[in-house]
């Protein structure tokens, strides 16, 4: 077990669940939505153990379907921008019979046109942001370009906490391990008060000074 | 003429005196460098152009058909295989480079090489195979619109950006559209491009500075996208190609020009330098 790992499976007991970072992955896409005054956006997580990536928060068109549903990873605009590292614009994409069928199969939504940015995180791109219809009167221009990469690389931030959230509660699920040991003595800890408490610490300051001999 | 002196056994990079006539350029520049003396006249004919990216699709009305496409397969132990491609563009990405390059350089002889689908797993492993395949095949321009945030891959992918630009292999390479380290537009030895929003194909700026050494036209470029369709884009990755397509021009019409020598004919061609307007 990694140091990192340790400290996750400790931050685990403690921390927010998986509830709260979610819904920080929800807030991300509304916000994505909302400034480019958008019909749709979404934010889809690279799953490694697959080569995959999986939809994980959407907000507008297809919130109600697309959640859990997922992708190759190196084709399709999702893969390109995943595998290059680029963001892209496109417009009237839905001249493209096979991105229509693929899009009305999921949601029964054909974009017209999409925002696609890869999400960053220290050298690792952790997945994709989507943003889908945004209003086409208004020429693009590179203002925007950059706004979305800047947002991108906020909602990256987000999606790291998750990443690092789900790998610390399956340190915890995995009972047999020295740190979820001690994950569910921070975990159990954290619940107590008053006296048992503070005889908890007691009793763990002892045990930390044993250990520094 | 003075008698060309023995070759000499050793390996010196130097230039013994007497010796400064073997290296009489080929090509004469005029006084003044201009698109007229650049590529007046060209279009492309007799340059072997290769598009590194998603595949490119052989049969859309706007490529004009191509010379060869391979794709580049990641097995275990990342060993690489490079293989005819028979799946053609996974993703529209390639065919829109190849549209824009043949928009500018009709008579240019275009190739596919596909490194994507190998997952992105593989993805890192099939971009610097792919690219060391290119190079290796002495493609005149390489279109990259790629690029990797991985610094495990930086130090190998400028020893073939290098190795390129001694062979008289021309790597043109999109600059990220995003605050972050990435290659290998950020080397000296590629032609690096980012965007203007001119609706000029031909119009393009030299940025004294660098890292980013072009800007080209990269918004709402119209552009050819799967199934014989069109679509409408935004981002360096299209503007890359833009330069790669003048690139062409210009090799075109001096085929003895060096990667070094190409990239001072696009400076002194640029719209905010003199020979440009």
């Amino acid at each position: 077990m990694s140091e990192d790992g340790l400290r996750a499976a400790v931050a685990a007991g403690v921390l927010a669940s998986e509830d709260a970072h979610r819904a920080l992955l929800q807030a991300t896409v509304e916000v994505a939505r909302g400034i480019f005054y958008a019909k749709a956006s979404s934010v889809l997580l690279y799953d490694e153990e697959t080569d995959e990536l999986v939809f994980e928060a959407v907000a507008g068109e297809g919130s109600d379907t697309l959640v859990g549903q997922r992708l190759p990873s190196s084709t399709g605009i999702g893969g390109w921008v995943l595998v290059t590292r680029q963001p892209i614009v496109l417009d009237d994409v839905s001249q493209d019979p096979r991105f229509a069928e693929d899009a009305a199969k999921r949601t029964g939504f054909v974009p017209k046109g999409l925002m696609c940015v890869p999400l960053i995180h220290d050298e690792e791109p952790l997945g994709v942001l989507y943003v889908l219809d945004r209003p086409q009167q208004t020429r693009f221009s590179l203002e925007e370009m950059e706004l979305l990469g800047l947002f991108g690389n906020q909602a990256a931030i987000a999606l790291d906490l998750l990443r690092k959230a789900r790998r610390a509660q399956a340190v915890l699920e995995d009972a047999d391990t020295d740190s979820a040991l001690l994950a569910r003595v921070a975990e159990n800890l954290e619940g107590l008060d008053g006296p048992r408490r503070a005889a908890g610490i007691e009793l763990l300051r002892s045990l930390e000074g044993l250990f520094k001999g | 003429m003075a008698e060309p002196a023995p070759e000499r056994p050793l390996p010196a990079w130097s230039l013994p005196a007497g010796t400064a006539e073997s290296l009489a350029l080929p090509t004469e520049w005029p006084g003044r460098v201009t698109r007229e003396w650049a590529w007046g006249g060209s279009t492309g004919k007799g340059v072997r152009v290769c598009i590194l990216d998603s595949g490119v699709e052989r049969d859309h009305p706007d490529v004009g058909g191509l010379a060869g496409a391979v794709a580049v397969q990641v097995g275990e132990d990342d060993e690489i295989a490079v293989v005819d491609d028979v799946e053609g563009d996974l993703c529209g990405h390639g065919t829109a480079c190849a549209g824009i390059v043949r928009s500018i350089a009709p008579d240019c002889e275009l190739h596919s090489v596909r490194v994507l689908g190998a997952g992105f797993t593989g993805s890192g492993t099939a971009l610097l195979g792919g690219l060391r395949w290119a190079v290796e095949q002495g493609f005149h321009v390489i279109n990259m619109s790629l690029s990797t945030t991985k610094s495990q891959f930086a130090g190998l992918l400028h020893e073939v950006a290098d190795t390129a630009y001694f062979r008289r292999t021309v790597l043109v390479a999109s600059a990220h559209n995003m605050p972050v380290e990435s290659y290998p537009w950020r080397f000296s030895s590629v032609i690096s491009v980012g965007s203007h929003e001119e609706p000029d194909a031909q119009t393009f700026y030299y940025n004294p500075s660098p890292p980013v050494e072009f800007f080209a036209r990269g918004v709402d470029v119209e552009i050819a996208w799967l199934g014989g369709s069109r679509a409408r884009s935004t981002g360096n990755s299209f503007a890359t190609p833009h330069m790669t397509g003048i690139c062409a021009l210009i090799l075109g019409k001096h085929p003895e020009l060096t990667p070094f020598q190409l990239k001072s004919a696009l400076y002194l061609t640029a719209s905010n330098v003199e020979g440009g307007q």
